[in-house]
């Protein structure tokens, strides 16, 4: 019983930090990228991202002993756009005005290669359970850093974090100004490359 | 006509798919290291997109969106949340029946875009411009150009990367940088200077 606890412990825990799905496998920057600059959306974008992780993974674990060798890609997939279409209509009904602002990315969440890279490498292969968590494991993983970038691009950006001024009013008179810089699409780019960096350099000790 | 030019230095530069966007970010990383292959697969994804886009516009115009199966007898019909699926569906089929003809008729072709068909599948850059070509209510003509010049964008991109990238080679990049840490800042002083041109007016 130990060893499965352990065992269900690291499936959970390594993507997180070690092996985290952006920065140690770089898969799924597109999003990460492009729906960072409001720390909200970006907390969207990763609970549904992690939702659809976490049941296209436990679902294919469910029929990996189903599912034929040669048109394993065309089911994953469906069942991926299927999740996808429920969440997508989901926020349509309760948060249209974030789903305006997510645009086309969460229709996108389809091709963000961690669903299909966790499918293909670790549900067609492992239980259920430890398959679910898999995915909600690396779903966290991905929302750490999507919500690290979207900290750092809204609070130097626009001086805010949820919409609400953080960066008194104080700093602005005598002389402190956004960085206009990190809200636009370059910003983005160089934030993740730094956090990278940070990553690496911290891990390697 | 001016309304064309301007949709194609808008999706070429300023609102680079790629770069502005972050669409097809993975392959982009992924092939990026080497000159040819990164040529080869922007080709083969200027040609994908210039195909799929114009189709999966007749798709959902004729067959989709609110009201668009009039000519069925269905004028209430609206099968617009079933897009995403039916979208990467068009362009499986499309990219295998690709792969297929081109095999037939141009084997020099196939050797130089073969090996990329299968991975532009799940790229993100050629279902992105679908559902762009939807968000932005292009008809026809404009979303033949719109695809076109996406992928002439993501071409310049990555080949630019690639050229980058070999120069790269010969530099001193601190450790824990090296690699993709690297790559993703060069890939942002890339779109710093593809922002410049958002001054061009037409």
């Amino acid at each position: 019983m130990k060893i499965t606890r352990n065992k269900a412990f690291k499936v959970f825990f390594t993507p997180i930090w070690e092996s985290n799905p952006v920065s140690g496998q770089i898969l799924g920057i597109c999003s990460a990228l492009a729906v960072t600059v409001q720390l909200k959306t970006a907390i969207v974008m990763s609970l549904a991202l992690t939702f659809v992780l976490a049941f296209s993974n436990l679902s294919i674990s469910l029929m990996r002993n189903l599912i034929p060798r040669n048109i394993r890609i065309i089911v994953e997939l469906t069942v991926i756009a299927t999740l996808v279409i429920f969440t997508d209509q989901v926020l349509k009904a309760f948060l249209y005005d974030i789903s305006k602002q997510l645009s086309i990315f969460v229709g996108l969440i389809i091709t963000n290669c961690i669903i299909m890279g966790r499918a293909e490498t670790y549900a067609l292969g492992n239980p259920p359970f430890l398959s679910l968590l898999d995915g909600i494991g690396n779903g966290l993983g991905y929302s750490q850093i999507l919500i690290t970038v979207a900290i750092m691009r809204e609070l130097l950006g626009a001086g805010k974090l949820f919409g609400f001024q953080v960066i008194p009013d104080a700093f602005y008179a005598i002389g402190y100004k956004n960085m206009g810089f990190m809200v636009l699409a370059p910003g983005a780019f160089i934030a993740i490359g730094l956090i990278v960096w940070l990553q690496k350099t911290v891990s390697k000790e | 006509m001016e309304n064309l030019v301007s949709i194609f230095i808008n999706s070429v530069f300023v609102g680079n798919i790629l770069l502005a966007y972050f669409l097809g970010m993975c392959s982009f990383l992924a092939i990026s290291s080497n000159m040819e292959p990164a040529v080869g697969l922007g080709f083969a994804v200027t040609f994908v997109l210039a195909i799929t886009t114009p189709i999966n516009w007749l798709v959902y115009h004729y067959l989709l969106a609110p009201g668009a199966l009039a000519w069925a007898g269905l004028p209430l019909a609206d099968l617009s949340f079933l897009k995403f699926i039916i979208f990467i569906a068009v362009i499986a089929a499309i990219v295998q029946a690709l792969e297929m003809i081109i095999d037939r008729y141009s084997p020099p072709l196939y050797m130089a875009l073969g090996v990329f068909l299968p991975l532009i599948a799940v790229n993100c850059a050629i279902l992105g411009a679908s559902l762009f070509m939807v968000e932005r209510d292009y008809n026809f003509v404009e979303s033949v150009v719109f695809g076109a010049s996406s992928g002439i964008g993501w071409m310049l991109a990555i080949v630019t990367m690639a050229g980058i990238r070999q120069k790269l080679r010969y530099a001193n990049v601190p450790a824990g940088l090296e690699g993709f840490g690297i790559s993703m800042i060069i890939a942002g002083l890339m779109a710093m200077a593809f922002m410049l041109f958002s001054g061009i007016t037409l």
